[in-house]
């Protein structure tokens, strides 16, 4: 690593971002660990029973954290570490800094780890994370954003690409939702209220911190693996501003029928309608984007991660649209349904832009082509195929919940008429499983063949 | 590029807080008179679970709260809701009856606001998922020794059930420990305000005494 103060600094610290890279995978094998343990209870194979700390109410918890503050996190981190400085050609403020947050990080992901499964998990979805770990997760995003806002700040470049637009509100958003959903109804607003605090919290970590990061994220990567403009400018500035306007006014949609004002509720379903016509700007737009370029899906393996998770964007929303309403949430809210729904958005759609952003990024920061691209090929189907039949099974398997609820059927028969859904489940999950085994097994070998003479992409430019 | 980059900041804020006020302040605002109950209030109604606790398990009870009185029923509250929120119960249970779907049949009266405004719902336990009941009716509806044969294994009282056990709420005899009896004294709480125990589908023999 360069020091800070060396006028033959980098631009992009790699060993940063691939440091994101490895700990973002590494909180990926956790959960899907976890994952797994948990589905293995619903058919009586739980793997630790009679340890408290592996209890599986404990372990879904590490599953749904590690998702969010691993996985996710660490790789969108990676992402703005690689872009921004890409962008606005200026390195971060500073990479000691850089590597005080990354440390920082890891700790905070194994503080809540090890407090989830010791018992000291706080009541809030999403904001598991024990109540001595917030303050400390605040404290990592504002030194985030001041070492990452820095160079967006200070660069000569003239005007600011789309990108820089959603990491700029994704910095203001994050740290206030974090507090907020952390912090209120935990000690302020109890009740009604505080679940809508909660809801809007749920809600808001989703839109406001891992939406705008990948859609970003997306604006970048694309039309420079495609070697060509974004298809509207009008469209990235449609689809920016009815994000940022409605995303943050939804949260309530998570408690339909509940005691929360109906006024409330009403809003709510209305603003979730209202941005799933925007963000169909935002598609057409990407794929306005990949027209006469469609080879690349073929090609390029990034791409095709880019745009599957893109289709499943498509397909999250309109599914939203239909779940969102009062008159559909009779049935399914409350059953697996939702399962599927929140697996196909973080995992379908950001965990599969993720993936895409490794397969680009991992040769470039460890400086080695890859090992094996039929590895990558296995990876990338066993994936989508376990990710989309989750999907539907979950989806179908709820749809039998919910009806067998409304119907006053025996409570155990929703449970014995899920079996067979839940079974299913597992299977698809073992199938996601073993294509990232295969992921991994290829990074690691990736990694250790011998350095070649050339180096692909590795930028270094003066600071 | 400081100014434009400024109003993306400001921005992000401004969209949050104009979410923020419509999702979350104009709640608060709405039940801004409903009053917040202390857990000291609450404590207050001892329900009679509560008390047969003591008779069924009278070693245990003594050794783990005393006496049956306000303050060791709320002890007994606030350690039972501790475990319930530990063990991640409230991601397979939720505590809400909605007007939909004939859940006051199969639950019991429709929740509504002024059950939830007190320190017991800080945070609130609404929960997102039900594999197994909704639990904000549950007061009553079963016996103190269904829970606690249930929670050391749920499959001897509910067959197929897929609940797992909690053996760590027990002691090397199978007596239950301090956790076990709290969080059975949480959850008969949980509906006790009520004023009757709901006829629902649960309560067959009182459903089948009905119909006569």
């Amino acid at each position: 690593m360069t020091p800070a103060t060396s006028p033959q600094r980098q631009l992009v610290n790699v060993a940063l971002v691939r440091a994101h890279l490895v700990a973002s995978a590494t909180a990926f094998a956790i959960l899907l660990l976890a994952g797994l343990a948990f589905a293995l209870q619903f058919m009586q194979y739980y793997p630790f029973p009679g340890i408290p700390a592996l209890s599986p109410g404990r372990v879904r918890m590490v599953h749904t954290n590690m998702a969010a503050y691993g996985f996710i996190a660490n790789a969108f981190i990676a992402g703005l570490l690689w872009a921004i400085p890409r962008l606005t050609k200026r390195p971060i403020l500073s990479d000691g800094l850089g590597w005080l947050i990354f440390w920082a990080w890891q700790g905070i992901l194994v503080l809540t780890f090890l407090g989830i499964l010791g018992g000291y998990a706080q009541a809030i979805e999403w904001g598991e994370t024990p109540i001595f770990v917030d303050p400390l997760v605040l404290v990592g995003l504002v030194l985030l954003v001041t070492n990452l806002a820095h160079p967006i700040f200070k660069t000569r470049e003239r005007g600011l690409y789309v990108s820089l637009w959603y990491f700029l509100a994704a910095f203001a958003w994050t740290g206030l939702v974090y507090f907020m959903g952390n912090y209120m109804p935990q000690f302020w607003v109890p009740g009604a209220p505080g679940a809508a605090i909660a809801g809007l919290f749920i809600h808001d970590l989703v839109g406001l911190f891992v939406t705008p990061i990948g859609w970003g994220l997306m604006y970048f990567f694309v039309p420079l693996l495609l070697k060509k403009p974004i298809w509207s400018h009008a469209l990235s500035l449609i689809g920016f501003w009815g994000i940022a306007f409605f995303y943050p006014m939804q949260g309530v949609h998570h408690f339909l029928w509940s005691p929360i004002p109906m006024y409330a509720q009403y809003g709510a379903v209305v603003a979730t309608i209202a941005i799933e016509v925007v963000v169909v700007t935002v598609i057409v737009n990407f794929f306005g984007t990949l027209y006469g370029r469609s080879d690349a899906m073929r090609s390029n393996l990034p791409i095709r991660w880019f745009y599957v998770g893109m289709l499943n964007y498509a397909l999250t929303c309109l599914q939203c649209a239909i779940q969102v309403t009062l008159t559909v949430q009779k049935v399914i809210h409350f059953t697996d349904w939702v399962v599927g729904h929140a697996h196909l958005v973080m995992f379908g759609v950001f965990g599969f832009w993720i993936m895409g952003m490794m397969v680009e990024l991992w040769p470039q920061v460890v400086g080695r082509p890859w090992y094996s691209t039929r590895l990558l090929t296995a990876h990338f189907w066993l994936t989508t195929i376990g990710m989309t039949s989750m999907f539907v099974i979950l989806m179908a398997g709820g749809l039998v919940q919910g009806y067998l609820w409304g119907s006053l059927a025996h409570w155990a028969d929703s449970v014995v008429y899920s079996l067979p859904f839940w079974w299913a489940r597992t299977l698809t999950g073992l199938l996601i499983i073993l294509g990232t085994g295969l992921f991994f097994y290829n990074m690691w070998a990736t990694a250790r063949q011998p350095a070649p003479a050339y180096v692909p992409g590795a930028a270094t430019a003066e600071a | 590029m400081e100014r434009l980059g400024a109003a993306f900041l400001i921005a992000g804020v401004v969209t949050f807080l104009l979410g923020f006020v419509l999702q979350g302040v104009l709640p608060m605002v709405t039940y801004r008179k409903l009053p917040v109950k202390t857990l000291a209030e609450i404590s207050q109604d001892i329900p009679e679970e509560f008390r047969q606790l003591a008779e069924d398990y009278p070693e245990e009870f003594t050794r783990a709260f005393g006496e049956v009185n306000p303050a060791s029923f709320a002890q007994a509250l606030s350690r039972g809701r501790a475990v319930y929120i530990a063990e991640g119960c409230w991601h397979c249970h939720s505590q809400y009856v909605r007007p939909v779907s004939q859940e006051d049949l199969r639950f019991g009266p429709v929740s509504n606001a002024a059950e939830y405004n007190n320190e017991l719902n800080l945070p609130p336990l609404f929960g997102t998922r039900r594999v197994g009941p909704d639990l904000i009716r549950e007061a009553g509806k079963h016996s103190n020794d269904w829970h606690i044969a249930h929670f050391f294994e749920p499959r001897d009282v509910a067959p197929y059930s897929v609940m797992p056990p909690y053996r760590w709420f027990f002691d090397d005899k199978g007596r239950p420990n301090k956790d076990a009896l709290a969080i059975t004294a949480y959850v008969q709480w949980l509906g006790s305000w009520v004023e009757q125990v709901p006829q629902t589908i649960y309560n067959v023999d009182a459903l089948a005494g009905a119909k006569q």
